[in-house]
């Protein structure tokens, strides 16, 4: 039996679908609708509740915990506030990355680092000698996301914390009646929005005071693929799927530095020794090969190639996560991991990997479409990530 | 061409006798094959053995059944139906149990349950391993040069050899290394803390063997499990259907497909040497076949000392065959069962019974069991590998009634004081009670029980010792050291006589590679 | 202020001092530091008890580097007296039976034959077969492991091809050889031989230091490694110093000063200090820093990375690799004083000059280690005991002698508790009593008992886990693969940061063989910079 999460009491019978997938030996649900498209434009216009417990959290602390993911991360955690969170990815020996998840400062020796694949071993393996404790928390803490421009509103409604002064990528300890919870400023759709973290065993008791407090703003449980597009609109990377781990990849071609990521800007090589800095030094001075980019395809191309059927476009109103060729003048230079059609932006967005000299924003490349069971190209721009990416998100 | 005289005799209709012929015959050579039983298959059969229940007798999973073989002589369309095993389940002493199931987030989470960090070292190992097999299996599929020779084809194939690994990058290459060389606990110990899951994955590794999981040379096996996975033969670990006696019989109506000749009950009593060369061979009944080739599919030791004279091969050729190590370890046990056992792990009905038991809850239980063998006596509280394959197909038993096989490590051939019916008994016994201990419904539901000794293997099945690999998987007796160099090559001394059996190259479990690679090196000096 | 120093070695035992004295041959300003308050390592003669000296640690010596000798000889105009005796080997059995192997292969042979005609026979051919396979053993280790993936693999193949010829090998008895490599003791001597006491004896050289039995695979390949240089035809040889291993320290010690080599006991170093991926020179305990242009380790591989070395300044999987090296300890040693000599029930006093060898089978010197496997010493343990008082009389007072044994197996690792004066004595009990089946007047004769555990000699002479050759020596743990694979060139993950001692290629033994491979290396490596 897969396992459920601590929100499935909720969850299960909201699922009128019955659209279910696995994320990291869990059910969630794929949509609670039975299209995902209300969920989709809850996260961009009201409010979006998404059950995130299946992420890997690690709990990290003592003395050393500081230096132990100084260590691990490519970020500088000196810069990490007590109550900051930053974005960071791992990387193995070689300067290619291993997961990407948020560091959470919960106190000045305590963190929390969340990750999309299992990650305990490694920690270990990089705490010899260190005096430090890690614990593997996924099973015990509970996070719902809640997603889009009213959150802040559903909060401020449900909890005593002072969200008018917390800023992107804080967070805050708080109540939401009598669950203590820690809520941060953070979210995997690029839009504004909050993670709340709560003990397990008061999972149920924050789902409901949530939905209660959100009734009158239009929250609205969202599920996996509702989350997918509003990830790729927002240009946030998905392990296994926009790269290949490095400890998980089968050839060293398949792995990917933080660089060739766009996560460069992740990558405090002047900090002390950490894991791959030597690697990724070397790869700074070099040039990264590749560089994910986002392609916007063009419409009007598109439309020449359906129209040659009699058709107009279809579109792929699901996010697929599938490997497809990029040509430039009909050579292929890359390949695309993830794309779909942005009901926001209007457009056909998907993120690439793309080789560096053909990588520079507004390079005119093609990407595969499959139209009428025929192989096509159609037109696509190189553009930097993210997408979609509204004010409020940091306001 | 003068009617009746054969091309090929193949002797021995074992699985590798047996591929042997079916490829000769494809080829259009006119093929008998001589088998001493009343059926086909040698250890791969199925007898029924007690009315209505149908053991596996000897062999009991198929494990490594090349691919190219089933495609080649498309053993499907001859009855052939590979079922999977779908777990494994070691039953432990505290009343807990290890389990490892098809699907990956269940077994992660199993292992999960037991060492966090061995879920995780579990993926990675896998990664590691599947790499591994995938650098080995052209080892696996080649005929073995000999390093000494300065022949062309010889130093090609070396070089080609040394090129591969060369090529496999340093990490690989290392870890192959260490892990042709290590014990399978050593190596293990290197990702693993669970006991159970450490003694489990390495009992794969000394199945058939006369070694403990702590000998240097057992952690190479542990590859085996995921062979199948490059092969497209994805879960290669299976049970087939109407048990393994069916791997034989398709492929025997395979080779009859081909115009091949099967003869049973048809003992061969020597090879018939003329000018130094085989001529043909001498039946018990005191009938000659003349063939222009001869090829045996029995084991090294009785090819060599049982079939041929001493004088007729060089005298350093029969020193390397004597000394050539073929210690059988493993006994057998069938049972007939009433009803279904009941695991007091996992009590009922559950999908853990379409898999396998694996009794091997510690590497010490494992040692201690090899210690006893060491010195000459079967273990009290043994290895076991259990599969109840009318779980699998229901054909294998009367309704509602079930067959288990019980693979029993360790027994060794030479027993203090020899084996005799008690002792045969008592083997059964140790087997039974252990077993009880984790089934305690066991002895309650017993209808019918068969008992084989390596003693017992030996007189049914040929096998030297009751060795079930026809000579150990000992680092020195693999790859151009099998049987012995320099006739690793399916040669042998004698001119127009090879051999094809598990006791060359790769040898061991039911493959059927040896027989397909000493067919196609027959074909090729044809 | 003078120059900096241009290498400083970490641990003045003699792989160490052989890297410090041919260093500073080669022009080098060399630095040794030694924790101890005297160099040598485990080579040490100590007194056990008023008048009585034993060498304590390491009992017997093998066949040192022949350039080794020679420097030795060069520098100090003489070389100390290597003790060779003959028999070299004592066998008794419980019965009243003896098996006594010689210098001279004919004389064993003899000996042999009143234990089996057949194997007195054989004798011959095998030592043949082991002097030769030694002899190619040998030419792999005068090398420095070739690294697999850059020389040429057919390179590979005509060296060793090239040993061969040199050994006078034939092709066949190469793939003989490269057969034996892989196999266990007992299958080899299974082939050869039929008398329990011969096997048991020869077995255990396949086995001594070793965390194994004779019936693990590569064991055959320690019997060879213990046979590498040693006299044409003499089996399970058994050299020790005259005056004790302790003179064979002075002798490196002074041959090192000799050669300008400054040498500091009791600077015990606590880190070695790296600046960006490059060691730059040592933290000793008491905080003093020194520099210099490289350090080299004679300290074993873990000792080095994961005490010496700042784990942040390693990638995690050579770490891991490291951490992987398996180290389990196997023997230890009981040393005597006695009062009289003791009184073999079998035998001749006048063979109890070598080695009394006490392992009548291999299925003996197996339920040894079985024992040692599930975390216990040997009921019955394998003794491989020397009375050096005999041929070198100033050992102990007049008319008295000492014994030195080392007792197999003793598991580092004890189930349950931990080595403690309880356990130690247990163990001394256990090899007292194990004697005293043979000599029944031992128990009556012992003055005093000195034990070193291997907890004991990894604490006194910094031995991982008690493991004198600073790793196991099995086959996963050799050539490329020692001490951790892709590292086995002497040359470590840290620039200028070297290993010279046991726990690189070839291994232990008291042979000089690793530290002078680590030197030719590191000199190459100064060349080029």
């Amino acid at each position: 039996m897969l396992r459920t999460t601590p929100f499935h009491a909720r969850t299960g019978p909201l699922c009128q679908a019955q659209n279910w997938r696995r994320w990291a030996g869990y059910v969630a649900a794929s949509s609670y609708e039975l299209t995902h498209e209300r969920e989709y434009h809850a996260i961009r216009s009201t409010a979006a509740l998404i059950d995130v417990s299946p992420l890997y959290k690690y709990s990290v602390r003592g003395p050393d915990a500081g230096r132990l993911l100084n260590r691990v991360i490519t970020r500088d955690v000196d810069k990490c506030a007590v109550n900051q969170v930053m974005y960071t990815p791992w990387c193995d020996e070689e300067g290619k990355v291993i997961d990407d998840g948020t560091l959470s400062r919960l106190g000045q020796e305590t963190f929390r680092l969340t990750a999309a694949e299992p990650n305990l071993r490694w920690l270990h393996d990089n705490a010899l000698g260190l005096n430090v404790t890690i614990d593997d928390v996924t099973d015990s803490i509970a996070a719902l996301a809640l997603q889009g421009p009213n959150s802040r509103e559903i909060l401020k409604h449900a909890s005593d914390a002072e969200l008018d002064e917390l800023r992107f990528f804080r967070l805050t300890s708080a109540r939401v009646q009598d669950v203590p919870v820690t809520i941060s400023r953070t979210g995997y759709t690029g839009d504004l929005g909050y993670e709340v973290w709560v003990d397990a065993e008061r999972a149920v008791s924050l789902w409901d005071l949530i939905m209660a407090a959100g009734e009158s703003y239009g929250v609205t449980p969202a599920g996996m693929l509702a989350l997918d597009i509003s990830r790729i609109e927002a240009g946030l990377l998905l392990n296994q799927v926009d790269y290949i781990p490095a400890n998980k990849a089968l050839l060293e071609t398949r792995k990917s530095s933080p660089f060739e990521l766009g996560l460069g800007w992740t990558v405090a090589l002047g900090k002390d020794q950490f894991v791959g800095r030597a690697a990724l030094i070397e790869e700074q001075r070099r040039g990264p090969a590749w560089h994910l980019r986002g392609l916007e395809i063009e419409w009007e191309s598109l439309e020449e190639i359906y129209a040659e059927f009699g058709l107009p476009p279809e579109l792929p109103t699901i996010a697929w996560r599938t490997s497809v060729p990029v040509y430039s003048n009909s050579k292929q230079i890359g390949y695309a991991t993830s794309g779909a059609w942005s009901p926001t932006l209007k457009r056909y967005i998907a993120l690439a990997h793309l080789r560096a000299q053909h990588a520079e924003p507004g390079t005119e490349l093609a990407m595969e479409v499959t139209a009428e069971h025929q192989r096509k190209s159609a037109l696509a721009k190189v553009v930097t990530t993210p997408f979609f990416d509204p004010q409020r998100k940091r306001a | 061409m003068a009617a009746g005289r054969y091309d090929a005799i193949v002797i021995g209709g074992g699985h590798n006798g047996l591929v042997a012929a079916a490829y000769l015959a494809r080829a259009g050579k006119k093929v008998l094959v001589l088998e001493r039983r009343h059926l086909v298959g040698g250890a791969a059969v199925t007898e029924e053995v007690y009315p209505g229940f149908k053991y596996s007798v000897c062999s009991y999973v198929v494990s490594l059944l090349r691919p190219e073989i089933i495609r080649e002589l498309d053993l499907s369309a001859h009855g052939l139906d590979l079922l999977p095993l779908e777990s494994t389940v070691t039953p432990l002493p505290n009343g807990d149990y290890l389990a490892r199931w098809a699907d990956h987030d269940q077994t992660r989470r199993e292992l999960y349950r037991h060492s966090p960090r061995d879920a995780e070292a579990y993926d990675e190992f896998g990664k590691l391993m599947y790499h591994l097999a995938f650098a080995v299996k052209p080892i696996l599929s080649m005929v073995p040069p000999d390093p000494a020779s300065l022949s062309p084809g010889d130093l090609r194939s070396l070089l080609k050899l040394t090129n591969h690994f060369r090529g496999l990058g340093d990490e690989k290459l290392y870890s192959l290394i260490k892990l042709m060389t290590m014990s399978s606990a050593d190596y293990l110990d290197e990702w693993f803390e669970t006991e159970a899951l450490k003694a489990t994955m390495s009992a794969s590794g000394v199945i058939g063997t006369f070694l403990g999981p702590r000998s240097p040379g057992t952690a190479y096996v542990l590859l085996h499990h995921y062979m199948g996975e490059i092969d497209g033969a994805f879960r290669a670990w299976g049970f087939a259907k109407g048990g393994t006696g069916s791997v034989s019989e398709a492929i025997a109506s395979a080779a009859r497909g081909f115009g091949a000749e099967i003869r049973t009950e048809a003992s061969v009593a020597r090879v018939i040497i003329e000018n130094g060369r085989a001529a043909g061979v001498a039946m018990e009944s005191g009938d000659e076949i003349r063939a222009n080739v001869v090829v045996s599919g029995i084991d090294p030791r009785r090819t060599f000392l049982g079939l041929i004279e001493p004088d007729e091969l060089p005298s350093e050729f029969v020193r390397a065959i004597r000394r050539f190590r073929i210690r059988g370890s493993s006994g057998k046990v069938n049972l007939a069962l009433d009803a279904l056992p009941n695991l007091a792990c996992l009590p009922g009905t559950g999908p853990h019974l379409r898999g396998a038991v694996s009794i091997s809850p510690s590497i010490e239980y494992l040692e201690r069991a090899y210690d006893d063998a060491k010195y000459g006596s079967f273990s009290r509280h043994p290895y076991m590998d259990i599969v109840i394959p009318s779980m699998i197909d229901p054909d294998m038993a009367p309704s509602g009634k079930h067959v288990m096989s019980i693979f029993v490590q360790y027994a060794p051939y030479e027993l203090n004081g020899g084996w005799n019916d008690a002792r045969h008994e008592e083997f059964g016994d140790a087997v039974i009670d252990t077993l009880s201990e984790y089934m305690p419904n066991l002895k309650d539901i017993i209808l019918h029980r068969q008992v084989l000794t390596p003693w017992d293997m030996e007189r049914d099945f040929g096998l030297t010792e009751g060795n079930i690999f026809h000579g150990e998987l000992s680092l020195h007796q693999l790859f151009f050291m099998r049987p012995a160099a320099p006739w690793a090559d399916y040669h042998t001394p004698i001119r127009d006589f090879y051999q094809c059996g598990s006791g060359t190259h790769p040898g061991g479990g039911i493959s059927g590679a040896s027989g397909r690679l000493a067919a196609l090196t027959m074909l090729e000096d044809m | 202020m003078s120059r900096p120093y241009d290498a400083i070695i970490v641990g003045a035992g003699h792989n160490g001092l052989t890297t410090a004295a041919r260093l500073a041959k080669a022009g080098l300003r060399v630095l040794a530091l030694e924790r101890r308050d005297t160099v040598g390592g485990a080579l040490v003669t100590k007194e056990i008890h008023p008048g009585f000296k034993v060498d304590a640690a390491c009992h017997q010596i093998g066949a040192l580097h022949p350039d080794v000798v020679g420097d030795l000889d060069q520098a100090l105009g003489v070389t100390p007296d290597i003790v060779r005796c003959d028999p070299v080997v004592f066998a008794p059995l419980i019965d009243g039976r003896h098996l006594l192997l010689w210098r001279d292969p004919a004389t064993t042979a003899k000996a042999i034959a009143t234990l089996s005609k057949s194997d007195a026979e054989n004798w011959g051919s095998f030592v043949e077969l082991i002097t030769k396979a030694a002899g190619l053993l040998e030419t792999a280790y005068e090398r420095t492991p070739p690294d697999l993936l850059s020389v040429d693999a057919s390179d590979l193949w005509s060296l060793v091809r090239l040993g061969g010829r040199a050994r006078r090998l034939g092709k066949r008895e190469m793939m003989e050889v490269a057969r034996i490599l892989t196999m266990t003791v007992a299958e080899l001597l299974d082939e050869w031989f039929e008398s329990d006491l011969l096997k048991g004896t020869l077995g255990t050289t396949g086995v001594t230091g070793m965390f194994q039995g004779p019936m693990a695979a590569g064991t055959a390949y320690m019997l060879l490694h213990n046979h590498v240089g040693t006299e044409n035809g003499t089996v399970r040889s058994a050299d020790r110093v005259r005056g004790g291993v302790g003179v064979l320290s002075h002798a490196f010690r002074d041959l090192a000063r000799s050669c300008g080599v400054e040498i500091r006991t009791n600077a015990p170093v606590t880190r070695i200090a790296i600046k960006n991926g490059r060691a730059t020179g040592v933290v000793l305990a008491n905080g003093d820093e020194i520099e210099a242009e490289r350090v080299i380790s004679n300290a074993d591989p873990r000792r080095t990375f994961l005490d010496l070395v700042d784990p942040l300044d390693l990638a995690p999987r050579f770490v891991r690799q490291v951490q992987n090296i398996k180290y389990r300890g196997a023997c230890a040693k009981v040393n005597l004083a006695l009062d009289t000599l003791p009184n073999f029930t079998s035998g001749d006093a006048a063979h109890l000059g070598g080695v009394v060898s006490i392992s009548p089978s291999l299925d003996y010197l197996e339920r040894a280690y079985d024992d040692a496997k599930y975390g216990e010493i040997s009921r019955e343990p394998y003794l491989e005991a020397i009375i050096p008082s005999l041929t070198d009389p100033s050992l102990a007072p007049a008319g008295k002698h000492v014994m030195s044994i080392l007792v197999q197996y003793a598991p580092y690792h004890l189930k349950g508790d931990a080595w403690d004066d309880s356990r130690n004595s247990e163990l001394a009990d256990r090899a007292v009593d194990t004697l005293a089946q043979y000599a029944p007047n031992l128990e009556q004769i012992v003055l005093a008992r000195h034990v070193l555990s291997p907890r004991d000699l990894e604490t006194d002479f910094g031995l991982t886990e008690g493991n004198i050759y600073h790793g196991e020596m099995t086959l996963d743990q050799l050539f490329f693969m020692r001490p951790v694979p892709g590292w086995a060139r002497y040359r470590t993950p840290i620039e200028n940061l070297y290993l010279c001692g046991a726990g690189t290629h070839p291994g232990g033994g008291v042979t000089a063989r690793p530290g002078y491979n680590a030197a030719r290396e590191i000199v190459k490596d100064v060349k080029r910079s």
